[in-house]
């Protein structure tokens, strides 16, 4: 059994690491593999991102929340105390051999993330992959409202027409026996959902990087950055400041009768006053200004650079697979969905497009040679028809994983196809998610299925050619005992 | 200033003492001593207060009370052997070894790696059962420095 484990306890400092010493030790004796990270005083070394997409199971021994839990997400997981760890490690990891035994998911990998985490030296974690956790903390809380809002809109475009937005405000006019009246509704509803975005992905930024007390200047922040018009580029850096005001206020030493009400009531109103001073007064005007010239230098392409941007924007949904490069191409067609303009709704289309290919593309080539992929990546290989179909570039994660250098130029060959393509057809899409399910809301359907079917067998191919090319030297890599592809190149 | 873990000056290898309040008392006196905690009262109350969360007793006769502390100026081991035994809490009876660990406030994390060093070793039977053979104070105080030297 492969185990990942995270121990922390209030005081970072002894518990933390006798549970890890306890676990590793017992993980031996039942000859399991363990790694373990620990979330103390002395730095953590974070467990690598192969480690937990390779794990069996989860075990988390600890006394105060556990940072990155959505890391874990779809593993199977036991939980425990330090103090169940330390002493009797043994009976936690029998816990969690049930765990495993009782999950029978296959493939179960969209939330883990592709990229390597560096192997981190000293106990230090580079400053980019820390940004890059922080970013994605964000984002991962930020896509639910995503989610809701955007289908939302979407259905209530479906249902009451492209003027919907220019209906009557519900709370002055809402009429239950017509139907653009319950759309009306449904999109005030989902239009509320996209006014949190900015501000939840601010405040979990900050959340990210200095916890608790982080979170209202993180979201008055993000909010203050709506106010002026600064957008997703304006949370982004507000909720940056909210981290680093609130990191540096914790280290000022305060007398001890003050240290309770530090991070309750000190921390959030200082460092949200910092913040909304800075994002008001100081920076507020030149972000908007960045943002409105990143915005309309995107949207004034048009003509044969519509077919451009479209390349540009599918390049970066396939470049890190839902990373942050991804979301910053996803997030720039969701934000032009409520404009309701054509070139918006062009670009959300080739967008989500683009964004199947990658999950589809390497379906298809483990399917028709298999010979080609690891057992582990043909059973992948299912799960990934449903995610590229629903839109989830994720699912080419675990092929990406294992084989980044030949799989990702591959799907941002064929996404960045998909993407050229469904502009130059001048294919439309009114909701910002849901894959084949959303077909039907798709203007000229029939070009954008081909859009996406070329793109697909474009992915497909160069990832098979790559893959041909180079076996020799990716089996002496990862030491795969791949029967089926011992033949041609030996 | 001398900047090891533990030093021989902070090892009693015959602490009496009716409870574990007067235990820690007691080694945390050799950290003052020793120049390692500047406040005695100020570091006493922290370690009073982590006990309270959650006892650190744990089995084998072991107790580790500790704390993180702005009267901390460097991380520091103090170590006591009670022939006694005194309770901390744990559910097979009283501690015979006693650790107490000092952590500075807001310490980077190279400075606690050697902390973390000396927990994961509280876990392994070898080494408790050195400290409980072990016959001079310099010879206990070696030994940690030994073991939790990178």
């Amino acid at each position: 059994m492969r185990v990942v484990a995270v121990t922390a306890c209030p005081t970072g400092i002894a518990h933390t690491y006798m549970a890890a010493e306890a676990l590793e030790q017992a993980a031996v004796e039942r000859g399991d593999e363990i790694s373990v990270e620990t979330q103390g005083s002395a730095g953590s070394e974070p467990l690598s991102t192969r480690e937990v997409h390779e794990a069996d199971v989860v075990v988390l021994a600890a006394d105060v929340g556990v940072n990155g839990r959505e890391r874990f997400a779809g593993k199977p997981l036991v939980e425990g105390t330090v103090k169940q760890a330390v002493e009797n490690a043994a009976e936690l990891l029998r816990r969690a051999a049930e765990a495993a035994e009782a999950d029978t998911t296959v493939g179960a990998a969209p939330q883990t993330r592709h990229e390597e985490t560096p192997e981190p030296d000293a106990g230090h974690t580079g400053a980019a992959t820390r940004l890059r956790q922080w970013l994605m903390t964000g984002v991962s809380y930020m896509i639910p409202f995503v989610a809701a809002g955007g289908l939302l809109i979407a259905l209530s475009f479906a249902f009451g027409g492209y003027r919907i937005t220019e209906a009557p405000d519900v709370t002055e006019h809402f009429d239950p026996a017509t139907l653009t009246s319950w759309a009306a509704l449904v999109n005030q509803i989902g239009t509320t959902a996209f006014d949190f975005l900015v501000p939840v992905l601010a405040g979990f930024v900050a959340y990210a990087m200095a916890d608790r007390p982080a979170l209202a200047p993180g979201f008055v922040g993000g909010a203050a950055a709506v106010s002026v018009g600064a957008g997703f580029l304006g949370g982004l850096v507000a909720g940056l400041l909210a981290g680093v005001v609130v990191g540096g206020l914790r280290r000022v030493p305060v007398p001890r009768v003050m240290a309770g009400i530090m991070p309750v009531v000190v921390l959030p109103l200082v460092g949200t006053l910092v913040v909304g001073v800075l994002m008001f007064v100081v920076l507020g005007t030149p972000l908007s200004a960045l943002m409105t010239a990143l915005t309309d230098w995107l949207n004034g392409l048009g003509g044969a650079n519509a077919v451009l941007l479209g390349a540009l924007l599918g390049g970066m949904i396939a470049s890190d697979l839902g990373g942050p490069v991804n979301k910053v191409a996803y997030t720039f067609a969701v934000g032009g969905l409520t404009t309701g303009s054509d070139t918006a709704l062009q670009i959300m289309a080739a967008v989500m497009g683009a964004g199947m290919v990658p999950p589809l593309a390497l379906a298809t080539a483990a399917t028709v040679r298999a010979g080609l992929f690891t057992a582990a990546e043909r059973d992948s290989a299912r799960p990934a028809w449903l995610l590229g179909a629903s839109f989830i570039t994720e699912g080419a994660i675990p092929f990406a994983a294992t084989d980044p250098l030949r799989v990702i130029p591959s799907m941002i060959l064929g996404s960045a196809g998909t993407g050229a393509l469904s502009m130059l057809f001048g294919a439309t899409l009114r909701a910002p998610h849901g894959g084949l399910f959303v077909f039907p809301l798709v203007g000229k359907p029939g070009l954008y299925a081909l859009a996406v079917a070329l793109g697909v067998l474009l992915a497909a191919l160069a990832v098979t050619a790559a893959k041909s090319f180079a076996r020799e030297g990716a089996r002496a890599l990862d030491g795969d005992e791949n029967a089926e592809s011992t033949t041609a190149a030996a | 200033m001398n900047n090891e873990l533990i030093t021989a000056d902070l090892v009693d290898l015959d602490l009496r003492v009716p409870d574990r309040h007067a235990a820690v008392r007691g080694l945390a006196e050799r950290l003052v001593t020793a120049g390692r905690v500047t406040d005695l009262e100020w570091f006493v109350a922290d370690v009073a207060e982590r006990e309270k969360q959650m006892a650190t007793g744990m089995r084998g006769g072991i107790g580790i009370p500790h704390c993180r502390s702005a009267a901390v100026t460097a991380p520091t081991l103090a170590f006591g052997r009670c022939p006694e035994g005194v309770d901390f809490g744990a559910e097979d009876g009283p501690a015979r070894l006693v650790f107490l660990i000092a952590a500075p406030e807001g310490g980077d994390s190279e400075h606690m790696s050697v902390l973390a060093a000396l927990a994961r070793r509280l876990v392994r039977a070898e080494f408790t059962r050195t400290l409980l053979e072990a016959t001079e104070p310099s010879e206990i105080a070696e030994y940690v420095r030994r073991e939790v030297s990178p």
